[in-house]
């Protein structure tokens, strides 16, 4: 049994083909249903978001399902293959998982690391398995790609640095107070972007926010919003040592906040350290304030800095992580094998002759007045039953390797006669468990 | 090779092996590898332990009485009050500023003439125990407010240049190394008090006098002094971060050279050819 993938994303199609041949989240079952139809594939996914849109397939020949799945996605949505097939990939086996893992785990996504990915193929499983489209293959294929991306997250660092100027303004506080528990924030402006990143702060642990504003309705508006304190754009110099964080956003063309009244604020707050954040173009703060200790302040070129570099931290986390999913590949190559329905019958005999030899090995020797010739008649009797038992299941594996049905029969065997599989049973009950947790 | 000495070699090992570990933990960023550090400095710890409980049972001393002695002694409370430490912060990239001390004073420990040496006849009092515990245990509060008062200067450095290298995604925030740095001290000072009380108790039973002006008792309170400063600076004017992290770094060197310094290079009561060490 082979899986398929077959797509396209923002890396190989531009948006307009992408929202053209893209799944309406609310009506799944209909493509689903057409998608089991098609000759060659016995499972399906549809995975389908704004910026890919991907089959996950399990197939017993994996080039005429590819070549149905390029064809279904084009007939869909009424859109000439020859246009589609230049912006469509296609992976069978080991590429095909390493595929999914990595999609999984947010490494193909636009911004690496971003966790929504893992949700949206969650929600795609989920429709799946609602509408019976899914077996025993994608059906663990899935759960393992759901534990590898689980396992990317906690022990890379991959999603753990933040990619836009408002989270890295949290993170940088965070990395100058330790907890944002109880700190204090006071917005100067109420501009979007201020807004944004004061609902990061409020949603991180700060406990008070002053605003600030030329017109103070607008202050007061916004103030509201966050449960906080308006204050005259006059007075705000007046309260900046009960803050310590200050983010400015005016239209201001000069600097509103100077190097001389930071430094007698910071005296007043006894050196307690404060963190300004000047998203505004003419700037407001001037930036030798920076110069004074325990004193940080950030432009909105700092910021982006910020984010680039830690950019450049998730991409060295990505390499970690595409070593956890090379592992993980062996282990569910190792588990797609066994399935095979070869290496089972081998097994199965494997098993019967260890149970025959330990029996006979007992018998022996309780029977020490056997004589050679018994003892060869009854190896020969037990070899002949065991044999005879095996026939009937053998042929039924063999033959039900050809009608679609030889994954259960595999696994059944597999269970009935305790085979050693080299997944384990536990992890794969354990990964049901998980998998809705993210 | 008696006990005392293998098991002082094979502590030597693994504290090598954990700082190896930690430094390879603060560059690669495994999480694995921190945690592994810190199980190799646990047995390093235990076999360290048990080196000084051998050296005791072999000499019938306090095993701090010979530069060997010290060094060891002094390293093994390093690395205990970091364990204590790393239980409370969880701070394996602390390991990497502290574990590398801990193995430079074994290094130095094994250069140092390893044999048991007679007891000098001064050092025979219930006070060496008690001088030498609170003296020591105080010294490596301070070796941790050090380690953290580096990892405090890196770390601002980096954020106030805004240039982020690969260490700043691994050390704690300046408020945790802060907070470390003011709790060393509000250990490390009244150990570092008792101690040298402790010191001039003694020193009035053996020598009738409680300050000789020893060079080892005049560098002991310079450095007395100047953590009693930043105690001070901290309560009352609001001393923090990179001032107190730099007071903590230069109250540890100073301390170093009170421990080493003046027992290598000035003579006096306190010097290790006093005590018959070299």
């Amino acid at each position: 049994m082979n899986i398929i993938v077959v797509g396209l994303s923002h890396k190989t199609a531009p948006v307009e083909i992408r929202e053209r041949v893209a799944f309406a989240p609310t009506a799944m079952e209909k493509p689903l249903r057409e998608l089991l139809a098609l000759p060659a594939v016995s499972e399906g996914v549809i995975v389908s978001t704004c910026n890919r849109v991907e089959f996950y397939a399990a197939s017993r020949d994996a080039d005429a399902a590819t070549a149905q799945l390029k064809r279904f996605l084009a007939d869909y949505h009424g859109i000439p293959l020859e246009q589609l097939e230049s912006h469509l990939y296609d992976y069978q086996g080991g590429e095909a998982i390493r595929h999914v893992f990595r999609v999984a785990s947010s490494l193909d996504s636009m911004v690496i690391g971003e966790p929504q990915i893992l949700g949206q193929i969650k929600t795609a499983y989920g429709y799946a398995a609602e509408f019976k489209t899914v077996g025993l293959i994608l059906n663990r294929f899935l759960h393992k790609a759901f534990s590898v991306a689980k396992r990317v997250r906690t022990e890379t660092d991959i999603a753990s640095n933040a990619v836009s100027v408002s989270f890295a303004a949290v993170e940088l506080a965070r990395k100058i107070f330790g907890s944002l528990d109880g700190k204090t924030v006071m917005i100067i402006g109420a501009g979007e972007m201020c807004e944004l990143a004061a609902r990061h702060f409020v949603n991180n642990g700060v406990s008070q926010v002053f605003v600030t504003n030329r017109t103070f309705e607008r202050a007061e508006k916004l103030a509201a919003e966050f449960g906080g304190r308006p204050i005259l754009f006059d007075n705000f110099a007046d309260h900046l040592n009960q803050v310590d964080i200050v983010m400015t956003s005016t239209g201001a063309p000069n600097f509103i906040l100077g190097h001389k009244k930071v430094e007698e604020v910071i005296r007043q707050r006894k050196n307690k350290p404060m963190f300004f954040i000047d998203i505004a173009v003419p700037r407001d703060i001037d930036p030798k304030v920076n110069d004074i200790d325990n004193v940080y302040l950030y432009d909105v070129d700092d910021l982006q800095g910020v984010v680039q570099s830690n950019l450049k931290e998730r991409q060295k986390e990505a390499k970690k992580a595409e070593g956890i999913i090379d592992l993980e590949i062996d282990q569910f190559h190792r588990w797609i094998a066994s399935l095979e329905v070869v290496p089972t019958i081998v097994s199965l005999r494997k098993r019967l002759e260890e149970i025959r030899r330990g029996e006979l090995e007992k018998t022996f020797a309780s029977l020490k007045e056997l004589g050679p010739k018994e003892k060869k008649s009854i190896e020969a009797l037990t070899a002949a039953i065991i044999n005879k038992v095996l026939h009937q299941p053998i042929t039924v594996l063999k033959q039900s390797q050809n009608d679609g049905a030889g994954e259960n029969y595999v696994d059944a065997v597999r269970a009935l006669f305790d085979l050693e599989a080299p997944n384990p049973e536990g992890e794969m009950k354990s990964l049901d468990e998980q998998s809705g947790e993210d | 090779m008696t006990a005392n000495i293998l098991l002082f070699k094979i502590t030597l090992l693994l504290y090598f092996g954990a700082t190896v570990l930690f430094l390879v933990d603060v560059i690669g960023r495994l999480e694995k590898t921190g945690r592994f550090a810190r199980w190799l400095l646990v047995g390093g710890f235990t076999v360290h332990s048990a080196a000084l409980v051998a050296r005791f049972v072999a000499s019938g001393f306090t095993p701090s009485a010979t530069l060997h002695e010290s060094l060891s002694f002094f390293a093994w409370t390093v690395v205990g009050i970091y364990l204590l430490f790393d239980l409370r912060y969880r701070l394996a990239v602390l390991g990497a500023f502290v574990c590398p001390l801990a193995l430079v004073l074994m290094i130095a420990g094994s250069a140092a003439p390893m044999g048991v040496q007679p007891l000098n006849p001064m050092l025979d009092s219930w006070w060496f125990p008690v001088h030498v515990t609170l003296a020591f245990l105080g010294n490596a509060v301070f070796a941790i407010a050090f380690g953290a008062g580096i990892m405090y200067l890196l770390q601002e450095r980096m954020l106030k240049s805004k240039k982020f290298s690969a260490l700043y995604y691994r050390l704690p925030s300046l408020q945790t190394l802060d907070s470390i740095n003011y709790k060393c001290l509000t250990f490390g000072f009244p150990l570092m008090t008792m101690g040298i009380i402790s010191g001039a108790i003694w020193a009035n039973s053996a020598w009738g006098g409680y300050w000789r002006w020893d060079p080892k008792e005049t560098w002991a309170l310079i450095t007395w002094f100047l953590y009693a400063a930043l105690l001070h600076g901290r309560l009352t004017i609001g001393w923090r971060g990179r001032r107190a992290a730099i007071f903590a770094i230069i109250g540890f060197l100073c301390l170093l050279f009170t421990f080493l310094g003046v027992n290598l290079l000035l003579t006096g009561e306190h010097s290790f050819r006093a005590m018959g060490g070299r």
